[in-house]
């Protein structure tokens, strides 16, 4: 069967509903740039649960994914920095929330791994540190190296900039961070966009995501931060 | 006993000095806190670039309109210089892990003869998380600590050996506090610049690490200016 060219668009309700209870989802975002704001709202709203949330941070208690620690609806958490959402560690304190804390470019680096078809990382971060205990440190040319493992999720939520039918994507300003490695490591990945554009209308030049790795489109709406950032 | 140094002073007297560090076309990551005020005070005759590790190569000042689209590791609202660049976060990890950054100026909660870095996490407190910390000690060249000389309780900071779990282990290559500046020489820790008034049998009382004077001890530069 061939399968269509052009992305289907579809509403942030509609989208969210391909994730299940229990999937691991992928969000971009670094504090409050780059989060698809509509795609998790509608998140919280369907109540999907115990999801493994993979994200640099979880935002605040009120905004963005902060929202889906604060409903209850993470079980796991792997991100780089949770400080500024006090439910996270809150819930972690309690026992009720799994948080697998990763240096920031560790993070991204396992993600990278994960959607270019590598077993793993070799990376100087964390060596000679607690991050170093339970993992494989492989010597080279006389360096020592952290083993790295690839991550990969389910679905991965990402913030573009614009797209067109294609699923070609281009960013903004600082909202761009952890998207583009996403978008290339998740089973089904689900983009909000400022505007859709036709075929043509982005320049192949300017492209940073290409079409094929994109399965969904949706709109950006008008929540407070969606339609700031 | 020290001289007792209003906070503000105190900050802007270490933000003044890490600034002096810096050499033309430096690329500098500025971590919170007292590291922020640092680009307020580099000197005119030199240009450096700020970056910030999601993805500002050439952070400018804040903008007088705030655009939410473009803010800084801190979250506050930046606008990137002319000539800027705007990089994903492997591109600024990479840039960051690849020892393309001159220098990274960041807090702490201890530091050691050694020059061990702890400032990410107290057990049994809050777990913060490392962002991007543990790379930037690990990558760049210098790793410069801008910190208060003992904790708001008076514990001293500069430590024979770190307590705390490490961010990075013997990444320091300067320590600048209100009172002092530090420098690590071949792995030993040197003191060559001392604040005004500053008494070293007294500073020795809240400086637990070994520590070298320099034969050109001189006094903490930019003091003058206050």
């Amino acid at each position: 069967m061939p399968t269509s060219v052009i992305k289907p668009v579809m509403s942030a309700e509609e989208a969210v509903k391909r994730i299940t209870d229990g999937s691991s989802v992928m969000i971009g975002g670094f504090n409050y740039g780059g989060i698809p704001y509509t795609l998790v709202d509608a998140l919280v709203d369907a109540g999907t649960k115990d999801l493994w949330l993979i994200s640099n941070d979880t935002a605040y208690d009120d905004v963005g994914h902060g929202r889906l620690v604060v409903n209850g609806q993470i079980k796991k958490v792997t991100a780089s920095h949770v400080g500024l959402n006090k439910s996270t560690q809150r819930l972690f304190n309690e026992k009720k929330l799994e948080l697998e804390l990763v240096p920031q470019g560790t993070f991204v680096e396992r993600i990278r791994a994960g959607g270019f078809g590598l077993g793993g990382v070799l990376t100087p971060t964390g060596v000679g540190t607690v991050h170093e205990e339970g993992k494989q440190v492989i010597e080279v040319e006389g360096k020592r190296y952290i083993l790295e493992l690839p991550l990969r999720a389910d679905v991965a939520l990402i913030r573009a900039y614009r797209a067109d039918r294609y699923g070609n994507l281009v960013y903004f300003g600082t909202n761009r961070n952890f998207n583009p490695a996403m978008a290339t490591a998740a089973d089904l990945v689900i983009a909000e966009v400022d505007a859709i554009l036709e075929i043509g209308q982005i320049d192949p030049n300017d492209v940073v995501t290409p079409g094929i790795l994109v399965d969904i489109l949706v709109l950006k709406g008008d929540s407070y931060y969606a339609s700031r950032t | 006993m020290l001289p007792v140094l209003d906070e503000e002073i105190a900050r802007h007297r270490i933000a003044r000095r890490v600034a002096r560090e810096f050499q033309d076309g430096d690329v500098v990551n500025l971590g919170i806190g007292i590291p922020t005020l640092v680009s307020d005070y580099i000197p005119e005759n030199i240009r450096v670039i700020f970056q910030t590790e999601n993805g500002v190569v050439g952070a400018g000042p804040k903008p007088e309109k705030e655009d939410l689209r473009f803010i800084g590791a801190g979250g506050r609202c930046l606008k990137p210089i002319l000539g800027g660049a705007l990089v994903a976060s492997d591109m600024s990890f990479g840039l960051i892990r690849g020892g393309h950054l001159d220098a990274t100026v960041l807090g702490a909660l201890e530091v050691d003869q050694e020059g061990n870095l702890a400032n990410w996490w107290i057990p049994g407190k809050m777990v913060p998380g490392m962002g991007g910390a543990m790379d930037l000690v690990t990558g760049a060249k210098h790793v410069i600590v801008a910190t208060t000389h003992c904790t708001k309780k008076g514990d001293p900071k500069i430590l024979p050996k770190c307590t705390l779990p490490l961010t990075g282990a013997k990444v320091v290559s300067l320590v600048v506090t209100e009172y002092c500046v530090l420098r690590m020489v071949s792995g030993e820790m040197v003191l060559e610049e001392i604040a005004p008034g500053v008494d070293l049998g007294e500073f020795k009382k809240v400086t637990p690490a070994n520590y070298r004077v320099s034969e050109d001890l001189c006094q903490m530069k930019g003091c003058e200016l206050e």
